[in-house]
């Protein structure tokens, strides 16, 4: 069947299985910068934004998203450089498979919430797991990136 | 020091961060076929009759692979140096499957759902065999899980297979039950701990072509390039120069991509069909059919005078290394040789065991390698005799722990699978990190409990721990390093990758020893045919044997640059010195810069490459030092238990790069408490896995930590590239032992299975009441 996604503000007609997941339609499309970690919407790894918010891709029908506008990272090279630059400079990168999912949320996060403390940071990432850093790198970066001081 | 020492960003930092294509399947040609592998349902059976033909005749379908038509040739899948401490126990595939998972089948096709289709397809008739799934039971057990006469050891190990035994090790010195007798205070205790799972956030991945040369290229998720060309070559029965292995980014390892899993299919299928084919596992996959850590039960009992000297430790452990025995030696090996020299006044120590194989999910290796197991047995122990003798339990260990400038008869009776060596403790800031670690923590108010409210309690605890750094002897890196015209350098390592950042130390100690910043030095990395030999990422090996390699090559290459100045001066060597721009004569005379002198080589006078390789084998493993603290929150209602702070003071000698030293050390501590509060391993009655997803395997999420305090200590380890030490797998050891031991100190409840569990800690408050 036939679903129209407007993929980084370009919209798009592509052919898709009933089951398919919104992950493999997009990948299948080219946009590698999407992982994939659980399959079961656990690890948040496979995030990309649906209307701005966060969904996981893995799980996701792709016919759902029929109409809607998708965002990855390559559609927001911009922000994502400028966030990522705070997670280099914190050596808050280990292995980056988690990456592209972390910083689509922290975008979203950026957009909904006003100046969240710690705690509202932790709250609004603690669906994107990492295996690596142990989080400490992740929430100093982003702290420092949004100007939380405390 | 100006470029190690000195938090350069990670240079693959950005790329990955931003999600450039750069992961094995990202790479992976779009019409490569999809391979998928057919899963025993059973814990232990013999393939009576296997029917590929409905399967093959599948639309899409190009190969299917049975037993019955790959090599049989038994190898190890351990990755591991080479002879190896693991016996050959594996092959390809095999008409007996030895655990719910093992690979029955696998199919090569044009798509996943095609592939999966024909799975279904294949019609497989089993005879179902009698399961070891308790691993205390497993020796001696009517079932022989390895009755292949194939299966060999490739040096004496103990290996027994007809007894279900994969390694067995017994060591001593000093005369332990008589000194025990001697000891005015004995304690002993037993523990089990899980099969914890590496969850690397990338799945086990590979894929493989065949080139224009007619040679098999895999590309794979692998911490192990060379062995993985070593062990691809001699189960397909290949000569090594047909094979090329390359290590794009891998998205985490932990010891997890040391062996092999999938290299083998991938290349099957691109050698018969002619097409290059990719085999990316789920994530139930990685959990069933991939390692695990070992689940050991260990017994210890430690004896102290009267003074809270200790005199004697027992270790006596039974370690499960599941259906096939990679790493089985030598992690429990390591349970043993690096955590006894901790205490190394110790006159008696006597350490020995078994490995059993069972029809469960293999284990492997997995950062600590065998020293958190063997940690939390001991430093578990050790706060209980420190209680039995009266005193602080940090004194305690500050009394009896090895010190700067000491040894231990450990070093040289044990290494990995063979002798060990001979060595002193060069560097060591152990006390420090301990003194430091109780400062930061807030010991002197917080032991050894506090109440909080009606129904909550905290607690703190402590453990120290060491680690090496590679395996003397055994483990080799080698570097080339090659200068541009434009003056800037290509460095070529097999060291491998994996997220570590060890491409950025490597560089930094490259551009350390030539005296230029590191952003003249280009890195490539792992790839079988275009980088030297290095054994691979494991044994906390990276930086201090690669970066040895490194440094020499480092230092090799100033030496070429300033000949090259000489010559052009017409002066001899000793009149010139590069500053890491220009290439002068010391009498200020002659002069000229990097860039000039390198474009003149190779375009216009005395036309030369200069490149050089060096590699390094360590004669020692200086061991990194690290000195955890706990602080746990104990809910007496629910029996749960929060972690209210975690502190570490690391001896790594220098960290070549402090960030990454760093966040190596919090992800270390984080997999440590996961391991010991979160991921518990559930199994079926048939041996089925059930915590097989993060829904059912939890592990920690940000939410999970509320504080690591890392610091470093001043430390300089003479042998070590400007100082370093190891970093990678110090900080996984200690989280077992000091959270246990806070909880023990919040509410007297001695946890000796992990993970911890509300009922568990429920239960046990319950019977106290009692």
């Amino acid at each position: 069947m036939k679903i129209n996604l407007k993929i980084n503000n370009i919209n798009r007609d592509i052919d898709v299985e009933p089951g398919e997941v919104l992950y493999d339609v997009l990948r299948r499309c080219g946009f590698t910068s999407i992982k994939k970690a659980c399959g079961t919407s656990s690890c948040g790894v496979c995030t990309v934004l649906l209307d701005g918010m966060p969904v996981p891709s893995c799980s996701y029908l792709a016919v759902k998203a029929d109409g809607h506008n998708i965002t990855t990272i390559e559609g927001i090279k911009e922000e994502a450089d400028r966030i990522g630059k705070f997670m280099v400079e914190e050596g808050a990168v280990q292995c980056g498979f988690c990456s592209p999912g972390f910083l689509l949320t922290v975008i979203a996060m950026e957009r909904e919430i006003e100046n969240p403390d710690s705690q509202g940071i932790k709250n609004y990432l603690a669906g994107n797991l990492c295996r690596c850093s142990g989080y400490e790198g992740q929430l100093r970066a982003v702290k420092k990136y949004m100007g939380v001081s405390e | 020091m100006k470029e190690v020492n000195k938090s350069v960003p990670k240079k693959d930092g950005m790329g990955l961060t931003v999600g450039k294509p750069a992961y094995t399947e990202d790479l992976a040609p779009q019409n490569a076929l999809t391979v998928k592998v057919l899963r025993s349902p059973y814990p232990f059976a013999r393939i009576k009759n296997i029917d590929t033909e409905k399967a093959e005749k599948l639309k899409g379908v190009k190969c299917v692979l049975t037993y019955k038509n790959v090599p049989r040739n038994i190898v190890t899948r351990a990755g591991q140096g080479y002879p190896e401490p693991s016996p050959h126990d594996k092959f390809i595939l095999d008409e007996y499957v030895r655990y719910i998972g093992d690979e029955v089948a696998a199919v090569a096709a044009e798509d996943e759902v095609t592939a999966v289709e024909a799975l279904k397809l294949i019609e497989v008739e089993y005879e179902k065999l009698e399961p070891v799934l308790d691993f205390e039971r497993a020796e001696g057990h009517p079932s022989i899980i390895h009755p292949e006469k194939e299966a060999h050891e490739m040096f004496p190990t103990g290996f027994n297979p007809s007894k279900n035994i994969a390694a067995e090790y017994h060591m001593s010195f000093g005369d332990l039950d008589k000194t025990l007798k001697k000891c005015d205070y004995v304690v002993s205790e037993r523990y089990y701990t899980q099969a914890q799972n590496h969850t690397a956030m990338e799945t086990h991945s590979s894929f493989a072509y065949v080139d224009i040369n007619g040679r098999l290229n895999i590309v794979s998720s692998t911490q192990t390039p060379f062995h993985a060309r070593r062990i691809v070559g001699e189960a397909l029965g290949l000569p090594l120069d047909k094979i090329r292995v390359i290590k794009p980014r891998i998205g985490g390892g932990y010891g997890g991509k040391q062996a092999l899993h999938g290299e083998f299919l991938v290349a099957l299928v691109a050698l018969r069909t002619g097409r290059s084919a990719k085999l990316i596992y789920t994530r139930e996959e990685v959990f069933e059919a991939t390692y695990t850590r070992h689940p050991m039960r260990i017994d210890v009992t430690i004896g102290a005078d009267k003074d809270g000297n200790i005199k004697a430790i027992d270790m006596e452990i039974l370690s499960n290394t599941g259906a096939y025995a990679e790493h089985a030696l030598t992690v429990f090996m390591v349970a043993g040789s690096k955590t006894l020299p901790l205490y190394n006044k110790a006159e008696a120590v006597r350490f020995g065991g078994k490995v059993v194989y069972t029809n469960h999910t293999p284990a492997g290796a997995f950062r600590g390698y065998g020293a958190v197991q063997g940690n939390f047995a001991l430093e578990a122990t050790i706060d209980k005799l420190a209680l039995a003798v009266g005193k602080d339990p940090v004194e305690f260990r500050v009394q009896n722990m090895i010190k700067e400038g000491e040894t231990s008869p450990v070093f040289k009776i044990m290494g990995e699978g063979t002798e060990g060596v001979d060595m002193t403790v060069d560097s060591c800031k152990l006390e420090y990190c301990v003194k430091r670690g109780m400062e930061l923590c807030g010991w002197k108010d917080k032991y050894p409990r506090k109440q909080i409210g009606k129904n909550k309690v905290r607690g703190i605890g402590s453990a120290i721990a060491m680690q090496g750094s590679g395996i003397p002897c055994i483990d080799m890196g080698s570097a080339v390093i090659k200068l541009n015209d434009g003056g800037f350098f290509n460095l070529m390592v097999g060291a491998t990758d994996i997220g570590t950042g060890s491409d950025t130390i490597l560089a930094q100690i490259a551009a350390e020893a030539l005296g230029v910043s590191t952003d003249k030095v280009v890195v490539y990395s792992s790839d079988t045919d275009l980088t030297p030999f290095d054994c691979g990422a494991y044994a906390s090996s990276t930086t201090y044997v690669s970066g040895n390699a490194v440094y020499r090559a480092g230092r090799k290459m100033k030496g070429l640059i300033e000949k090259a100045g000489a010559e052009r001066f017409g002066v001899s060597k000793d009149e010139v010195e590069f500053d890491g721009e220009f290439i002068r004569t010391k009498d200020g005379r002659n002069s000229v810069s990097l860039s000039q002198l390198s474009t003149e080589l190779y375009y216009s006078n005395k036309q030369k490459q200069l490149m050089v390789c060096e590699s390094f084998c360590g004669e020692v493993s200086p061991p990194p030092f690290l000195a955890g603290f706990a602080e746990v929150e104990v809910d007496l209602e629910t029996g749960k238990v929060d972690l209210i702070d975690y502190t570490a003071v690391v001896d790594c000698g220098t960290p070549i790069n402090p960030n990454l030293a760093r966040i190596q050390i919090e992800g270390g501590l984080v997999q440590g408490i996961g391991m010991t509060m979160f991921e518990g391993v559930k199994y079926g009655e048939n041996g089925k896995l059930l915590t097989n997803n993060f829904l059912q395997y939890r592990i920690p999420s940000r939410k999970d930590i509320n504080k690591l305090t890392v610091e470093f200590a001043e430390s300089y380890e003479p042998s070590g590239p400007f100082g370093a030490k190891s970093v990678g797998e110090i900080g996984t050891d200690t989280p077992p032992a000091a959270i246990t031991n806070a909880i023990y100190n919040a509410i007297g409840v001695r946890v000796t299975k992990l993970p911890v569990t509300p009922e568990y800690i429920l239960m046990e408050l319950k019977k106290k009441m009692k």
